[in-house]
């Protein structure tokens, strides 16, 4: 075959029938990472942009600085959080087979990532996910039931059916409704921050955008707003490797993501994403130093994507079907309960109890919300809903549309 | 009462919004220590401190989408943007984030943002500093849509704008900064200084949204027109002598379609202005929104003058620029004279 020069597409390191391998991929053993004081400044800890924090070794044991060093009860709360987020996503993926929603996304693989991130916060920390971090809800305490109204598009959906499944707002545990242009909530984080400063509140803002996602605008825009004002916000790029079927390597000829926060001087750490203790310290910290006045933290939040990207995509047709199997930092929910039973305060048996009692949850949950209708078959939001909050208040010509359509 | 130009009651109002409510904050390229490229903020950093009245980086779309944050957490910010030229590398953010947070959150969120943006030509701007991009903005739910046309409403409407949770994107036709423009550009430029409009109250007072002025009385027809427009048709009607009744629309969302159908019905015959291209500008909504409401009234087709279905040109800018003489003949057409 000729060499003939032309231009360089990346490519996928594995396709569909091929043998994933990642015994190249570069993981710095746990425990290795150094954990900086609070207020260090950004130029003494470049490496970490290039490096991995790991808590978990190998034998699922927590070493290192990055240890939290937490309570088992709050490691139990993080295994229970992660788990129901897991078997929420299996059922409402059975539902919608089954027509009854018309669209979901699934967290596969990145459970730690709502959950270790969204515990480490405070109850005021204000958050600006993706439609990638639902399982925050958990953590804050949703109702299930609510959730799934959202979710099923019935009469209870507090969006009143305006927006697809999976693109919640809990106005009640400071959720910022979801948008499905990626990346538009990274600068809106970074504002919300600002404006906590204004106010000399000491609340932060976190917000999620995926590997895709940082190829967008708003992903400069956010960084450069945040490293400018010292906006106390909490910067992830979640790197699940796939947008879509977009490898990261499409997404970004860099080096990490995280070496991109070193150019907007702003502390930047990578870490494992299936590593719940990993991603409580990193996260705890960042928070710590922004309600402190440090400023921003910018994270990549190394990962793997473990399913479809949503209910529409089909990954077989790009990728391995095995992939997820060969992640080398293994599944969080997985690593977790094995650190736990390494502790002697778990069992696989208390873990198969759990799983169930969650299961009854979620079934018993879907029960209830269906009371108040489906997509399918109703009831949604009453009718005139649809002319309401386009507007504080509908102004002439909306109200006369409204009577047009017969309200 | 004082003599103001536009500038200064651009700054009057900001000045009295500033210092009656802590959580507006004003921010934009060249706003804070500058006092911005129009002076527009001249002085007011100084007065309410930094963190009130800042300096942005170059970036549309991250003035706008650190606005809606704000916003989102109890701010009432007032972004600038430089030229309304260049608003659109923040469109994503106007358009899918700002104008449908209340919507799509069920009216959970929102954020009471206001875009101030100087708009128009006559200026010597070229295509990047003369476009008029209101109709863009009109077409989007959940936005309103403003455009003053003199000092005494600038104040006022920019007032009711930043005080309205709803966002508002808020034009002002720079070629009327510092005076009337009646689209003669050989005449020696006008000052607010002499002109009844000019007149602006010091205190604090508001103008509501979603109504209409009537800039001049008028039996045989009807112009509807807004910013620079409304003091070219004004002048085509006294220099002409057409008995025409020129209408300030001053919000184009809300719209007063009442005044306007009001008019339509007495006049039977209507021209409408603006600067920007013809093709899906605001001129074609109103024609529609007319025929629909005033059909049976009307004795002639309604008929538009406009900037030309080009980018706005810098030499030939009065080729493009609609001018008095357009509108008259324009108006002669209509009334079939």
């Amino acid at each position: 075959m000729s060499k003939k020069k032309t231009l360089h597409v990346p490519d996928a390191p594995f396709r569909p029938g091929e043998k994933p391998d990642f015994s190249n991929l570069e993981l710095p053993k746990a425990g290795d990472a150094k954990k900086p004081k609070i207020m260090v400044e950004p130029s003494e800890i470049r490496d970490l942009a290039f490096s991995l924090v790991r808590v978990l070794d190998d034998k699922h044991e927590a070493v290192g600085p990055w240890d939290p060093k937490l309570d088992a009860s709050v490691l139990k709360k993080g295994l229970r959080h992660m788990s129901l987020l897991r078997i929420f996503d299996d059922r409402m993926l059975t539902m919608q087979r089954q027509g009854k929603l018309s669209f979901y996304m699934k967290s596969l693989g990145e459970e730690a990532v709502a959950i270790a991130q969204g515990m480490a916060l405070r109850s005021d920390d204000i958050l600006f996910p993706s439609y990638r971090q639902p399982g925050l809800q958990f953590v804050r305490g949703r109702d299930i039931v609510d959730m799934i109204c959202h979710c099923i598009t019935n009469v209870k959906d507090n969006v009143k059916g305006r927006q697809m499944p999976v693109h919640y707002s809990w106005k009640e545990g400071n959720f910022v409704s979801i948008s499905s242009p990626v990346g538009t909530q990274f600068p809106q984080a970074v504002g919300c921050a600002m404006a906590s400063a204004y106010k000399g509140e000491d609340n932060v803002s976190i917000s999620w955008v995926g590997d895709g996602t940082a190829a967008e605008g708003d992903f400069h825009y956010a960084l450069n707003f945040a490293s400018v004002y010292k906006a106390p916000v909490l910067l992830n790029v979640v790197n699940n490797q796939w947008a879509i079927s977009t490898h990261k390597n499409i997404s970004s000829g860099g080096a990490t993501f995280a070496a991109r926060g070193i150019a907007y001087d702003v502390p930047s750490i990578r870490v494992d994403g299936n590593d719940f203790l990993a991603l409580y310290s990193v996260t705890s910290w960042a928070a710590e130093r922004a309600r402190k006045g440090g400023g921003p933290t910018f994270i990549e939040v190394f990962t793997y994507r473990g399913e479809a990207h949503s209910t529409s995509d089909d990954p077989t047709r790009y990728r391995p079907k095995d992939e997820w199997k060969s992640w080398p930092l293994g599944d969080p929910i997985e690593r977790l309960k094995a650190h736990l039973i390494g502790l002697e305060t778990w069992s696989e048996k208390e873990q198969n109890k759990l799983e169930k009692e969650l299961d009854a949850l979620v079934i018993k949950s879907y029960k209830e919300a269906e009371k108040h209708g489906t997509l399918s078959e109703g009831p949604w939001a009453p009718e005139d809903t649809l002319f309401e909050d386009v507007y504080k208040k509908p102004p002439r010509h909306l109200r006369k549309q409204r009577q047009e359509f017969g309200f | 009462m004082s003599q103001m130009n536009i500038i200064q009651s651009v700054n009057s109002a900001l000045d009295i919004i500033l210092e009656k409510d802590p959580n507006v904050c004003i921010f934009g390229q060249d706003v804070g220590y500058f006092g911005g490229v129009f002076r527009c903020t001249d002085g007011l950093q100084k007065k309410y401190g930094k963190h009130r009245v800042f300096d942005t980086p170059l970036s549309e779309g991250g003035i706008l989408s650190t606005a809606i944050g704000m916003g989102i957490n109890g701010l009432r910010p007032v972004a600038e943007i430089q030229f309304s030229d260049y608003i659109f590398p923040a469109f994503d953010q106007i358009t899918n984030e700002l104008a449908k947070l209340r919507y799509r959150s069920g009216g959970e969120y929102w954020a009471p943002v206001t875009v101030r943006t100087p708009c128009g030509g006559g200026i010597r701007g070229g295509h990047y500093h003369s476009q008029s991009p209101e109709a863009y903005f009109t077409h989007t739910p959940g936005l309103k849509v403003v455009i003053p046309s003199n000092p005494h409403d600038t104040k006022g409407l920019l007032i009711t704008s930043i005080e309205d949770d709803d966002p508002v994107i808020f034009f002002e036709p720079k070629r009327l900064y510092n005076g009337p423009f009646d689209g003669d550009h050989k005449k020696a430029a006008l000052k607010w200084d002499i002109h009844p409009k000019g007149e602006v109250p010091e205190d604090y007072y508001s103008i509501p949204l979603g109504k209409a002025a009537i800039e001049r009385p008028g039996n045989q027809i009807t112009v509807l027109t807004y910013g620079t427009m409304v003091h070219v048709a004004r002048e085509a009607a006294e220099s002409s002598g057409i008995d025409a009744e020129v209408i300030d629309l001053r919000s184009l969302v809300p719209l007063d379609i009442d005044t306007i159908t009001e008019s339509v019905r007495k006049t039977g015959r209507c021209v409408i202005v603006h600067e920007a291209p013809r093709t899906s500008g605001f001129g074609a909504e109103l024609s529609a929104q007319i025929q629909e409401e005033c059909f049976y009234h009307l004795e002639a087709p309604i008929a538009r003058v406009t900037g030309w279905d080009t980018p706005f040109p810098h030499s030939l800018e009065w080729e493009y620029f609609p001018s008095q003489e357009r509108v008259i003949e324009s108006m002669k057409k209509v009334l079939g004279s």
